[in-house]
């Protein structure tokens, strides 16, 4: 006798169940890429970084990195993140707002000129700006020229050609989260603030930067972040004056052959990572960075 | 803490006699509100003419609709009183002064946006108490001000709320608080109802128009939706095409219409032809009695809307313009029912009536004839354009 709570019940279920197996098969393909791609990799990083260079088992990796050679490096890669960070902002965001402000089509127009730079490789960009910073380059010969300074000024292997290589390279990152969120604050709401009485410098910092911080701390971590593990730009532009966390790991391998110690460096830098974007998510949250309106 | 209103009390006082029009039992409310005059006002984009030589003149606490479809430029006249639109010329008098070219923030205006426009990184008495934070008053002044303007719209205990904590109809309040709480010369909205479901906005409605009796703000207030016009307003203006077509109290505008654009467009109507000849407008045989006078050109139309028509038995109805026809279609809504009569010659006139049970009964088949009375005082003519 069949009961009228229990019709088809027990087919019902067994759909239930075969569409949930069946949306797990199509999501496997993704899985397996993630694991082979991203949880493999990582893994066997941080298990070559518990073996030495003699091939045994040790945190002798890990102790070494508290040396000063390593720690000066890390204060260097903050710093020069730092920099590039705080530059990008000076620099992007006017630009970001310029951009937000722009009637339509030509704000395409402009974005891309700003999209630019992302289809140069980074090599050639940054051999550009040795051609232009060195001491016989454009940019001195033109200050020499026009009389404006008699030596010319050191620009190239130093920290300021990196940071001005590193700049130019992050800003995009900046910029383009910044402006996806700046178009989308409503023109009304700087209306208002102007009805209410505020001119426009006021509606500015009252209501417009407030509401674009969102993407603002979106580019800002993009950038810091992307800054950390940086390489072929300070190493070149640097001139082997600024030593960061990632030419560490390059010179451990290729000068020392060491895989365990580069290892723990690129797992320490994976930490560091982390714990710049928990930081981040803890003041913040990173849901709302990514356009998730609450 | 010291009190300091400086930018409030610079706003002029009304000039004497600036009080124009008909008086008005809410003109009283506040010394603050300020008659507006919109003078020979133009803007064109291109070759299209958004505003077409406007000229308008709103009373000191009169409650003003500029009514009209999408692209009537009744937003963009909006636009130019708040000062977010530059016509290209024309001025905009307040109190008798031109602030043609003042910016939007110098004007002192409130404004509800169609979208509220309530900042969402601040809470409700952080929005409210913008504007005044803005003037350099003390913290409790606009604490004490920002609480009487929630008050005022009844949301007082949702001060510390979010923005986005709040719900449609209450996020319009608070638009409103905060584009009352500076006591702003004049008050301006733009379809600010539009968003709410039915019944809300018939509510908001009634509130605003006694919130408007209260303080007696001049109000200019834009919307496409003739009834929110008619329920709302001490005159509607319809715009059409940059113009402003016709200007009137609402039971004069929807009962005396003035040309066939705005009959159509306020309430539904059917249109006869009509042809005047020495002083007598007659429809086909039929010699109409009018009740105002009759405008002497040759050919007019009739405009007949559906609830003005009697639904006539056999008996005699001797003040009336009776029409007879065939009933084609029935339309039964509720609260009321639709006839089609087709009087002949292609003419078809709609017939509302209430579904009372009398009503209904005296109704014939389909197919089967009626005779429909209109009073003369209903019998308007409009030139047939």
């Amino acid at each position: 006798m069949i009961f009228s709570g229990d019709i088809n019940a027990a087919s019902l279920a067994r759909d239930g169940r075969r569409e949930f197996y069946g949306m797990a098969a199509l999501c496997l393909p993704s899985f397996i890429l993630v694991f082979i791609l991203l949880i493999l990799p990582i893994g066997w990083l941080f298990w070559m970084s518990l073996f030495n260079a003699d091939g045994a088992f040790s945190a002798e990796n890990y102790v070494r990195l508290f040396d000063s050679t390593y720690t000066s490096t890390l204060v260097t890669t903050f710093q020069v993140g730092f920099l590039v960070t705080v530059i990008s902002v000076v620099l992007g965001y006017p630009l970001a707002y310029m951009l937000s402000q722009l009637p339509p089509r030509l704000a395409g127009l402009c974005t891309i000129f700003v999209v630019l730079p992302f289809w140069t490789s980074t090599l050639v960009r940054t051999y550009a700006w040795m051609l232009l910073l060195q001491r016989k380059g454009i940019i001195n010969s033109a200050l020499i020229s026009l009389g404006l300074i008699a030596d010319p000024i050191r620009m190239v292997n130093n920290m300021t050609g990196t940071v001005i290589g590193m700049v130019h390279i992050m800003l995009p990152f900046l910029v383009l989260p910044l402006y996806g969120v700046m178009k989308s604050i409503s023109p009304d709401y700087v209306r208002a603030a102007a009805n209410l009485g505020a001119g426009p410098t006021r509606a500015f910092w009252t209501i417009f930067l407030p509401q674009s911080l969102p993407g603002l701390t979106a580019g800002m971590l993009l950038v810091f972040v992307l800054c950390l593990g940086f390489y072929v730009t300070p190493a070149l532009l640097g001139g082997g004056r600024v030593i960061m966390w990632s030419m560490m790991i390059d010179s451990s391998i290729r000068l020392y052959a060491n895989w365990g110690a580069a290892s723990a460096l690129g797992v320490a830098l994976l930490v560091m990572t982390f714990c710049v974007l928990w930081l981040v998510n803890r003041l913040f949250g990173l849901k709302r960075l990514y356009g998730e309106s609450r | 803490m010291q009190i300091e209103t400086k930018s409030l009390a610079e706003v002029p006082s009304p000039p004497p006699g600036g009080d124009r029009g008909k008086p008005m039992s809410q003109r009283t409310g506040d010394m603050r509100s300020q008659p507006l005059t919109i003078k020979n006002v133009a803007k064109a984009y291109g070759q299209l003419k958004v505003l077409d030589d406007v000229n308008l003149d709103v009373g000191s606490g009169e409650f003003l609709t500029l009514l009209g479809a999408s692209g009537s430029g009744k937003t963009t006249l909006l636009m130019v009183i708040a000062g977010f639109a530059r016509p290209d010329s024309g001025a905009v008098m307040v109190g008798g002064t031109d602030i043609v070219r003042t910016p939007a923030h110098k004007r002192n205006m409130g404004m509800v946006f169609q979208s509220y426009a309530l900042f969402p990184h601040m809470n409700v008495a952080a929005n409210v108490g913008y504007p005044l934070r803005l003037r350099g008053a003390g913290r409790v002044e606009i604490a004490d001000r920002v609480a009487r303007a929630l008050d005022l719209v009844q949301l007082g205990h949702l001060g510390e709320r979010r923005i986005d904590q709040l719900s449609g109809g209450q996020r319009q309040r608070i638009a409103l608080a905060r584009a009352i709480v500076f006591e702003p010369r004049i008050l301006l909205m733009d379809e600010p109802l539009s968003a709410l479901d039915k019944k809300l906005r018939e509510h908001m409605q009634i509130e605003i128009r006694r919130l408007h009796e209260k303080l007696g703000m001049t109000t200019i207030y834009v919307t496409h939706d003739q009834r929110e016009a008619l329920t709302m307003s001490d005159r509607i203006a319809i715009m059409d095409r940059g113009r402003i077509v016709q200007i009137d109290e609402p039971r004069r505008l929807y009962e005396r219409p003035a040309s066939r654009f705005v009959a159509d467009f306020i309430g539904e109507s059917s249109f006869l032809p009509i042809i005047v000849e020495a002083g007598i407008a007659r429809f086909g045989d039929l010699v109409l009695k009018t009740g105002g006078r009759l405008d002497t050109a040759p050919r007019q139309l009739l405009v007949l809307r559906p609830e003005k028509l009697e639904i006539l038995g056999s008996e005699q109805a001797p003040g009336l313009n009776v029409l007879s026809g065939i009933l084609t279609e029935l339309i039964y809504q509720g609260e009321s029912f639709l006839c089609q009569i087709a009087l002949g010659e292609g003419h078809t006139v709609v017939v509302r009536g209430p579904t009372r049970r009398d009503t209904l009964a005296g109704l014939p088949e389909l197919g089967g004839s009626m005779r429909l009375g209109l009073h003369p005082e209903d019998t308007v003519l409009v030139p047939d354009a």
